[in-house]
């Protein structure tokens, strides 16, 4: 039961410490303000980090970039495509975890759709060639002689 | 079934893993592309480390190449390269203008006046909102001007003799040889 009790207030801890640590405090007059800067730190890439959002980490980079955001949305009254420009401009696609098509991603955005292609030829082929193969009726009664023999 | 399809998941493996294999070892995936390549040095006013009171804008940048790099005490890297910032300076006689990012400028002061000050000055960025124009995410970085002021070459991490070697000499000797067709023309 001990082991319990402090199994849940190590737990606890760990979950007020991430909180705290992460998570410095933007006042917000208005409600869909927030939910704007909460979703931008969420889309957004830290630049330090290979993979995690502004909204979870810990860098001090993170930190003076949701600052950089809550900065242009609440005090510059800037758009999210605006703030999204902003940072690209400075730091590159990189902090979009979405690349846009050009020659250097062609192959990121090609890839799959070829894959994808050969998959459904492959499939094709396959089937195609099953239906080829018709049994005889000789053939057929030794299928039914196998099947009921199984089901006994 | 064709007997060569039996090797078509082996020939897919073997091509996944070649991917990888070359992927993973391409070039440092640490360092991001910069997209102010070829761009003016942003618009800034900042105040001086050696004067706070004057505050001074991008054209103190213009008119020759330099290097301007991004620097704090706390950051580690920034001493290892600094032996070196120092004997560009002296070697090359390359010109070097620092830029103190989200730092204590006594501190700053006082290292500059332990390891020696290869900087012609260097501006102040407390809060880190020049460090955000430049797109730095880790210092040290370095930036290569050209006369115009703008940016030629990013480095992120140390500059060092490689960096000179690779990088920076080239496009300062490139720069050279330009402004020396447009004098002669």
């Amino acid at each position: 039961m001990s082991r319990l009790i402090l199994c849940v207030i190590l737990f606890a801890n760990a979950a007020f410490l991430h909180a705290a640590s992460t998570v410095e405090v933007h006042e917000f007059n208005d409600p869909a303000m927030e939910a704007r800067y909460y979703g931008l730190i969420d889309e957004l890439r830290c630049p330090k980090c290979q993979n995690t959002n502004l909204a979870g980490s810990d860098a001090p980079i993170a930190r003076d970039l949701r600052a950089t955001v809550y900065r242009l949305l609440v005090e510059e009254q800037q758009t999210d495509t605006q703030i999204r420009d902003y940072l690209v401009a400075r730091y590159g696609d990189f902090v979009l975890y979405d690349p846009p098509f050009n020659a250097g991603t062609a192959a990121l955005w090609l890839l799959p759709l070829l894959a994808l292609l050969i998959g459904f030829w492959r499939i094709w082929g396959f089937t195609s060639k099953q239906s080829a193969v018709e049994l005889t009726a000789e053939e057929r009664s030794r299928l039914a002689a196998i099947a009921s023999q199984d089901r006994r | 079934m064709n007997r060569m399809s039996f090797f078509v998941p082996l020939a897919i493996f073997i091509v996944i893993i070649s991917v990888g294999f070359v992927g993973f070892r391409l070039g440092d995936r640490d360092v991001l592309p910069s997209p102010l390549i070829g761009k003016p040095f942003p618009g800034f006013s900042a105040p001086r480390l050696e004067r706070e009171d004057v505050l001074v804008d991008q054209s103190v940048l213009t008119g020759r190449p330099l290097l301007v790099n991004v620097w704090a005490t706390w950051c580690p890297t920034c001493k290892a390269e600094h032996a070196f910032l120092e004997t560009l300076k002296q070697r090359e006689g390359l010109e070097i203008v620092g830029i103190v990012y989200k730092d204590d400028p006594a501190a700053a002061q006082r290292w500059l006046d332990l390891y020696g000050d290869p900087y012609s000055f260097n501006l102040q960025d407390r809060d880190g909102r020049l460090g955000v124009e430049l797109g730095v995410y880790g210092a040290p970085e370095s930036f290569l001007l050209d006369a115009a002021g703008n940016i030629v070459y990013k480095r992120v991490g140390d500059v060092n003799e490689r960096v000179w070697a690779e990088e920076l000499a080239p496009r300062l000797q490139q720069m050279q040889s330009t402004h020396r067709e447009a004098a002669g023309s």
